[in-house]
Parts: C-alpha cells; sequence; structure tokens
C-alpha cells in the first residue's frame, strides 16, 4: 500500500469533492462546490482564494481532519476515503502551528515518529536531521513558548517534515509573520521543497505569495477551482474575471462575441481575439496596466489597438508613474517606468492609449 | 487597572480617600478579628470563653487524646480522598464529553451539571435523606455496599455535588485551549487515547487538580449534607464538631477549630503556590 | 529514507473509483457523536441516580401522605402538604429568612462595595495580596467562621464585653435576629466581594476620564460610569449572598438558637424531631424554586457562567 514517491505520477487527486456544512434547522452552506484537481508529485502547488472560498476546507478533506460529502480523493492513487487523520500518509502545518507547549522542540519534533513506533535512536537521528533542515539546532531543548513566531513556524515545519510524507499540507503558515520575516520564509520555504522534493500543498490568500512560490497555482472563489494553471499562465491568461481581478490589478473592457475569432468592444471597435465562448455572449476583454502605452493624441503606431481619452489622474509612485485615462465609456488604468516630468502626460491632457491584442485576454464571468 | 490609566484618576482625593481606606481596613479587621480571637482563646487556662485566664496548651492534648475526634478525622479523611477521586474522574470525564463533542441529550445533560452547584445544601440533605431510605434495600443486593456504617452514603453524597465543580472547573480550561492541537495530534499518527494523554491532559491537568482541590475542601467543609447521611459514630469532622456545638460550648471546641482553621489555611496556600507554578509555563508568552 | 506510512484500515472500501456518496460522512459524524456520548456515560448514570432521582424522590414526597407514626409514605397523593404552607408558622419563617437575606445582602454590598473599589485602585502585587487575604477566609472552614461569632458574641464574650463598655445597653446580642444577621454577612461577605472585584476591575477607565474631561465631579462620574457597568458584579454577589441566606440552616443553628429559625432550621425541623415528610419536602421544593428564579434572573441580567 505504500504509494510511489518517484517520478511524475499524481500526487493528490480529487475528483468530484464537494462539503456541506448543515445544522438541524435545515441551514446548509456548500463550502467546497465539486472540486476537480490533480497535483502532481514533487510540484509546489497552491491553492489561492479570498477568505471563505474552501481552499482550507478542501486541504483539511485532504488531511483527513473533515470529510468529503461526496467526491473522492486519493493521494498516489490510493483512495482515502474515510480514514481518520492518523491513518493518512500526508502531514499538516497549521496556521497557528499548535505547537504542544508542554514538550520541548525536539519531543515535538520526534511525537509523529513516536507514534509511529520508530525505535529510540533511528528517532534521535531523524529529529537531528529535521531540526537542522529548519536551523533550528540550537533551540532543540527550548520550549514553544520560548521560542519567536518565526521559529515556532520552522518547527511546525520540522515536526511534519521528520514524517517524510507522501505530502505535505500548509494552511497559511506565513500569515502571522511581519512581513520581511514572510518574503524570508517564503524563499526558504521553496528552497526547502526543492532540496527535500516532497509535493507542497499550500493554501493562501496571498496572492503575491503564491505567485512568488508555486509551480502551479489553483485560484478558487466560493467554493469552485476557477483555474488551475502555472503562474505566468494565470497571470496573462486568465480565464474568467474573478482570477484576472484577483491576481494583480487589470483593466476590463467590456464586449461581445462576435465569432471565434473575434470580438466587439462596447464602443464599437473590433478586436482580433480568439475566445471559445458561443457568439453574442458578453465577455470582457482584459489587459494589465503596464501592458497599455500612452501616448499623444495622434502619435499611437498601427499595429497596436488604439482607444482615445483623456487623462483624469497622474500618481507618481517613484520607480513608476500611474495614469488614470478616462474613456468616453469607462475608466483605464495604465502603468508607465517612471519618465523625466518633460515626458509625462498631465491632467486634461488628450491621448491615446494603446496595447497589442496578443497582451489581452477574453474572460468571461 | 485596566486599560493603564494613572491611578489617581481611579482614586478619589481629599476626604473621601481617607473614608475609603479606613472603610478598607475595617472590613479586613472584621474578617480576621474572629478568627483572631478564637486562636487566642485556645490558649486560655479557663473553662469560659471571655477571660483570659491564663496560657495553656490543655486544650490541645486534650484534642489530640480524645477518640471521637480523632475517629471523626478519619472519617473526614477517608470520605474526601474516595469521592475526590471519584468526582475528579466522572467530573473530567463529563467536562470531556461536553467540550469536545457533540451528541443528542448534551443540553440536557448540561443543564442537570449545573444543579449542584446551585441547589442549597439543605435541600440536597433531605433528597439524599429520603433516598437512601426510600432505596436502602436495592443497594442491599449489590455486593461489598454496606448502607449501614454511613461511609457509602457520606461518599455517593460527596461525589454527587462534587463532580459539577471539578466539571466546572476542568470545562474552563479546556475552553482555552487551542483545539487545533489535537488535531496536529491526529495528524502525527495519534489516536484518540494517545492524543488525550499525551497532548490534552498535560494541558488540562492544572485544571484537573483545581478541580480536586475545591472538591477536597467542600468535602471537608460540608456539615448539612453530611449529618444526614452519616451513621451514628460514623460521623465526619464538621458533623462532630456541629454536634459538639449544638450541646454546649467547651474550649475544647476551639482548639479543634484553630486546627481545622490552621489546615484549611494551609491547603489554601499550598493550592496557591501549586496553582503559580503550573500557570508559570503559560506566563513565559 | 522513506518511513512506511501506517497500514489504513478502510473496510468500507473495495474499489478505488468514486467512492464518498452524498452524506457518507455523517457516518463518521455518528460514529464520533457515539464516542462522546459513552464518555460522558458514567458521568449521566451517576447523577441520574445519585441526584436526579433524590430529587424526583422529594418531589413525590411532597405530594405524598404522612402516617399517624410520622412514616412517609407513596401514596395517595395529594396537596395537603402544599396547604400547609399557607399556615402562620411557615409564613412566618418563610418572611423572616426573606427580610433577613435581603438585609444580610445589602448590609454585605454597602460593606464589600468600597472595599472591592479599594483594592482595584491598588497595584497588582498589592491587588493579589489583598485578595488572597480575602480568599483565605472564603476557603476556611464555614462553620469554624461561624463559630467563632459565637464565642465573641457569648455572654462574657469580647464584643458582649465591648458593646456594654460602649453602653450601648445590654451586649447580648447572641441568639437574636441581629446575631443571625450579623452571621450571615460573616459568613457570604466574600462572595459578594469577587464579583464585585472582577467587574469594577473590568471597567474601562477611559471612560472615566472622559466623564472627568466633560466636567463631571468624581461623584458624578462614579454614578453615571462606574456604577452601571460595575452591576454585573452587583447583581452576581447580589445571587451568591442572597441564595444561601435565604436557605440557611448552620447559621441560625449556632447564632440564632432554637427562636430565630429560618426556612433551612424549619425543613430539618420537620425531617428530625416533627417527622413530617411531605412538608418538609415541599418546603425544601419551593426554596429550591426560589433559587432556581434568582439564577434565571441572575443569567437574564447578562451573568456569565458561575
Amino acid at each position: 500500500m505504500n504509494g510511489t514517491t518517484n517520478g511524475q505520477g499524481p500526487a493528490v487527486e480529487l475528483a468530484g469533492v464537494v462539503k456541506r456544512f448543515g445544522d438541524r434547522s435545515g441551514t446548509e452552506v456548500t463550502a467546497v462546490d465539486h472540486i476537480d484537481l490533480t497535483v502532481m508529485d514533487g510540484e509546489f502547488f497552491s491553492l489561492l482564494g479570498p477568505s471563505g472560498c474552501g481552499k482550507t476546507t478542501t486541504l483539511r478533506m485532504v488531511a483527513g481532519l473533515e470529510l468529503p460529502t461526496a467526491g473522492s480523493i486519493r493521494i498516489h492513487g490510493e483512495e482515502m476515503g474515510l480514514r481518520p487523520p492518523n491513518k493518512r500518509p500526508v502531514n499538516t502545518v497549521f496556521q497557528s502551528y499548535a505547537l504542544f507547549p508542554h514538550m520541548t522542540v525536539a519531543a515535538n519534533v520526534g511525537f509523529g515518529l513516536e507514534m509511529r513506533k520508530v525505535p529510540a535512536s533511528e528517532r534521535k537521528d531523524l529529529i537531528d536531521w529535521a531540526i537542522d533542515l529548519v536551523e533550528m539546532g540550537s533551540m532543540a531543548h527550548r520550549k514553544p513558548t520560548q521560542l519567536s513566531g518565526g521559529q515556532q513556524q520552522r518547527v511546525a515545519l520540522a515536526r511534519a517534515l521528520v514524517n517524510r510524507p507522501e505530502v505535505l499540507l500548509l494552511d497559511e503558515p506565513l500569515g502571522a509573520l511581519d512581513l520581511k520575516l514572510r518574503q524570508q520564509m517564503q524563499f526558504e520555504l521553496k528552497n526547502l521543497q526543492r532540496e527535500v522534493g516532497i509535493t507542497f500543498v499550500y493554501v493562501t490568500h496571498d496572492q503575491e505569495e503564491a505567485v512568488t512560490m508555486s509551480d502551479r497555482i489553483g485560484v478558487m472563489h466560493e467554493g469552485r477551482l476557477l483555474q488551475v494553471d502555472t503562474p505566468e499562465a494565470i497571470y496573462e491568461r486568465p480565464t474568467t474575471r474573478f482570477v484576472a481581478d484577483f491576481i494583480g490589478q487589470t483593466n476590463f473592457l467590456e464586449a461581445t462575441v462576435a465569432s471565434g475569432e473575434e470580438v466587439v468592444l462596447a464602443n464599437g471597435d473590433r478586436l482580433r481575439l480568439s475566445s471559445d465562448q458561443p457568439s453574442g455572449s458578453s465577455v470582457a476583454v482584459t489587459v494589465r496596466p503596464e501592458r497599455l502605452t500612452v501616448h499623444r493624441r495622434g502619435e499611437a503606431p498601427m499595429d497596436r489597438h488604439c482607444v482615445e481619452g483623456r487623462v483624469e489622474t497622474v500618481t507618481y509612485l517613484g520607480n513608476a508613474v500611474v495614469y488614470g485615462i478616462g474613456v468616453d465609456w469607462m475608466h483605464l488604468e495604465v502603468r508607465c517606468p517612471a519618465t523625466l516630468a518633460g515626458d509625462r502626460r498631465d491632467v486634461g491632457d488628450d491621448v491615446t492609449v494603446s496595447f497589442e491584442p496578443d497582451h489581452a485576454a477574453v474572460v468571461t464571468g | 487597572m485596566s486599560k493603564g490609566v494613572a491611578k489617581s484618576t481611579a482614586e478619589p482625593q481629599g476626604a473621601s480617600r481617607w473614608l475609603l481606606r479606613g472603610h478598607s481596613a475595617a472590613v479586613f479587621a472584621f474578617f480576621y478579628a474572629p478568627i483572631v480571637v478564637l486562636c487566642v482563646f485556645s490558649f486560655n487556662d479557663s473553662n469560659a470563653v471571655g477571660n483570659w485566664n491564663g496560657f495553656t496548651l490543655d486544650w490541645y492534648s486534650d484534642l489530640f487524646a480524645n477518640d471521637n475526634i480523632q475517629s471523626s478525622i478519619w472519617v473526614s479523611v477517608k470520605v474526601c480522598v474516595v469521592s475526590t477521586l471519584i468526582s475528579v474522574v466522572l467530573g473530567t470525564a463529563g467536562a470531556l464529553a461536553l467540550e469536545r463533542f457533540r451528541w443528542w441529550g448534551q443540553k440536557a445533560f448540561d443543564a442537570v451539571l449545573y444543579l449542584p452547584i446551585i441547589i442549597p445544601d439543605v435541600t440536597m440533605a433531605v433528597m439524599m435523606l429520603v433516598f437512601f431510605s426510600e432505596t436502602a434495600s436495592w443497594f442491599d443486593w449489590i455486593p461489598g455496599v454496606n448502607l449501614q456504617n454511613g461511609l457509602e452514603k457520606l461518599v455517593f453524597s460527596h461525589v454527587a455535588f462534587n463532580i459539577s465543580f471539578v466539571s466546572v472547573v476542568v470545562r474552563a480550561r479546556l475552553a482555552i485551549l487551542d483545539a487545533s492541537m489535537e488535531e496536529a495530534a491526529a495528524d502525527l499518527y495519534a489516536n484518540r487515547w494517545q492524543a488525550f494523554r499525551r497532548v490534552t491532559l498535560p494541558q488540562i491537568m492544572p485544571g484537573v487538580i483545581g478541580g480536586a482541590l475545591l472538591a477536597v475542601t467542600i468535602s471537608l467543609d460540608d456539615v448539612v449534607v453530611s449529618s444526614f447521611v452519616s451513621a451514628v459514630g460514623g460521623t465526619p469532622l464538621s458533623v462532630y464538631v456541629f454536634g459538639m456545638l449544638r450541646k454546649g460550648v467547651t474550649p475544647l471546641v476551639n482548639s479543634v477549630s484553630v486546627v481545622m482553621l490552621a489546615a484549611s489555611m494551609a491547603f489554601v496556600m499550598a493550592s496557591l503556590v501549586i496553582s503559580r507554578a503550573t500557570g508559570s509555563e503559560r506566563e513565559e508568552r | 529514507m522513506p518511513v512506511e506510512a501506517p497500514p489504513g484500515d478502510a473496510p468500507e472500501l473495495e474499489d478505488t473509483t468514486e467512492v464518498a456518496t452524498l452524506g457518507l460522512e455523517h457516518q463518521a459524524e455518528r460514529a464520533k457523536a457515539r464516542q462522546g456520548f459513552l464518555l460522558g456515560l458514567p458521568t449521566i448514570v451517576y447523577l441520574l441516580i445519585f441526584f436526579v432521582a433524590p430529587l424526583g424522590f422529594v418531589v413525590a414526597y411532597s405530594f405524598a401522605t404522612r402516617t399517624s407514626t410520622g412514616r412517609t409514605e407513596l401514596r395517595d397523593f395529594n396537596l395537603n402538604a402544599y396547604a400547609r404552607l399557607g399556615d402562620d408558622i411557615i409564613m412566618t419563617v418563610a418572611w423572616r429568612s426573606l427580610w433577613m437575606a435581603v438585609l444580610a445582602t445589602l448590609i454585605c454590598l454597602v460593606l464589600a462595595y468600597p472595599l472591592a473599589y479599594f483594592i482595584s485602585t491598588r497595584s497588582p502585587a498589592v491587588r493579589n495580596m489583598l485578595l488572597v487575604a480575602v480568599m483565605i477566609p472564603f476557603w476556611s472552614n464555614f462553620l469554624i467562621r461561624t463559630y467563632a461569632w459565637r464565642v465573641l458574641l457569648d455572654s462574657d464574650g469580647l464584643v458582649t464585653q465591648g458593646l456594654e463598655l460602649l453602653g450601648l445597653g445590654d451586649g447580648r446580642i447572641l441568639f437574636t435576629s441581629n446575631a443571625v444577621i450579623l452571621g450571615l454577612v460573616y459568613g457570604y461577605l466574600p462572595f459578594m466581594v469577587l464579583p464585585l472585584y472582577a467587574a469594577i476591575e473590568r471597567v474601562d477607565w477611559s471612560l472615566v476620564e472622559g466623564a472627568r474631561d466633560l466636567y463631571a465631579s468624581g461623584w458624578a462620574a462614579f454614578r453615571r460610569v462606574v456604577w452601571p457597568l460595575s452591576r454585573p458584579g452587583v447583581i452576581a454577589g447580589s445571587m451568591l449572598v442572597f441564595v444561601p441566606s435565604f436557605g440557611a440552616y448552620v447559621t441560625p443553628a449556632i447564632l440564632g438558637g432554637n427562636k430565630e429559625g429560618l426556612l433551612g432550621s424549619y425543613i430539618v425541623l420537620q425531617f428530625l424531631s416533627a417527622r413530617n415528610g411531605p412538608v418538609g419536602s415541599a418546603v425544601s421544593v419551593v426554596v429550591l424554586g426560589v433559587m432556581l428564579v434568582s439564577t434565571l434572573i441572575y443569567f437574564r441580567a447578562g451573568g456569565k457562567n458561575l
């Protein structure tokens, strides 16, 4: 029953997973609404979404801390079914770390090994290895209350990793740390994962964090999985309005699908953009602010799509300038590298905003 | 003061300030004066309780020579230890069942668990008296249980009200425990029993001990319930002293009282020290 | 160095494709609920036998028949005992219990409030010391503390002598209602101090500062800000003093002699000397009812768990 831990097989497979919570008075909440997902072996996979989207519930179902209302969860091909968490080959790093305050760091780390009746000498070696891995060697005899937040987080990590789980689950572990520490830990976590080679499933609401660390991201919203892709694909080619809006900043131009190759913007302009939506359906064209360029009226190049408007706001950010452009039917945000004051547009200027159709994407929702 | 406001705002100025201090001092004197007087007069070489007649230790030696008192002490200790052990086990189990699980009938159990705390001791005494007199014949069927000598009745009654006190203290402790710790234990391959023994129990231990100390105090202190259910010759100390008081006051009662007071004060001190020691772990955070 | 995960025991799983059907997790939930129930079962059973059943017997007794020999028999249920509750004797005792309990509560409040206030204005170290000083009598044997007053109030006791010296007439207050009230106040004063302290300590003093900033005098600030905010403590403390005082037995027995009996004494009398089980039970049920009503009032007024 030992799962395959080599190569390229799927590590975690969720098929049709549903989780409903209900109380006796009949009010029901669907926290997870039919999720199909495959996480590959050795991958750093993130579940990303706002609070309440169901990502933590999904993670807990993989861990066995919740049981699905419907659907199947497989770890390396093996169905988990109703198995309790202590019988699953996965370990979790909790958001609150959940370190046992009455045990030393070493005892905490060794707890899982003790429960599995690993002999004491072997246990000691494994504990030493794990503690060194997270660089907490000098703290082995301290108690959790004597550690800082960052140190506690490392111990929680070691405590999970020492058991060599087939999959490591992390529930927003960096949430309680301050910004600098968080960024440092992101870096370290990514390296750790590469070094150890274990599949990580990471839950977060911070899109920068997900984009920085992940091999692939699954964006969730209201219990549904909206898009699963590499960070770059999610950023450049979002498929839904929510995904486009949740990651970074973006602009939306309302449009209608004319055919499989063309969309019509609200102002009548036609754009060569492919989509798989049926003709006549309402969509939006999304373009990132940094993909738009501002020109003086009439100076726009011909191979880019152009829209005319007037500058409403100019915000200087040090390394960039953000223009708020009013176009007769909406508002666009354009981000340009900082230019000297003389080259900049001013409030009230008539300008042309241009972009390459290749840099745009059609989104639904 | 809360919120770190300077004391000067809260404390009254001028005449009120000294009025407040004087009042507080007077109340403390009110608290302790009778106790002090009692201690002093337990050394009084006289049968009367009012006038000082010289120092003596006679009343204490009488106390230690008095067989009735010795056997009452022995009854009190036996009943206290047994009933505390049972109450702690049943009270802790009840607390766990209420805080960590959800099952049908839970709310009713919760309510029943609170009743012994608020019930007046006279009512409780009457309840136990009536119950034992009505069911005496049924208990005879159980081997090893002999209601005649009263010890069993005392233990059964004390456990009946102490379960609730233990349970309240343990529940308070359970409620502030991070529930994800037990989840972490399960995630790390512990079954329910292992998770309880290695993770939950060490952390609720201060609560369990606190509950046990509370049960001991209440058991030793109890007068009314015990006097209704104890048999002749098998009365706990508090009941015996109560009987002595009704018959007439001799200074012997004074020395018994002082010893009892000293014991309970020592007890309070000990439990305070223990709770400081086990609580210090949390204070380091 | 891969370590084997422990063997799974998933007996329901034969095929490895879609397994969990709708509602299957309820099975697991029900299993967990069963575990919880079993855990609490011994305690439930114990309380059913040794608490609920006795209570039931007492209620039954209050409707039962008293034979001529003084035995109570559970037959021919009637309301005779409850009818007797209107008797002068019981009414007198009940009325005495009521006003004594109320008086004791008020006196405790007056004594305890300034003390609680004083303690909360001290530094944390001093505060803890003072609280311990209040707790020690609280944890000491109630009987002994009450007896100590018996010593002081005895015919040649210190208080008696002191009162005579002060010219307050015959100092003999032992075995009068004053002695009983004194005993009740002394016995239950700590029960008033501690909740009051807890409530006062919780008051947000920046509100008082705000009041002063808005031209309130010290006294007005107290009356309009501190007092209303400390009310939960007042209610809690009052309940904790009133309830035991109302049903008191030990205090009137030691300090009141045979004259100033309260309801507690009356109940004991019914069972031990008058041998009237039904009436004793009926009065007990009434006293219990008063307690329950008081507790409900306490919780309604926003009191937290005891």
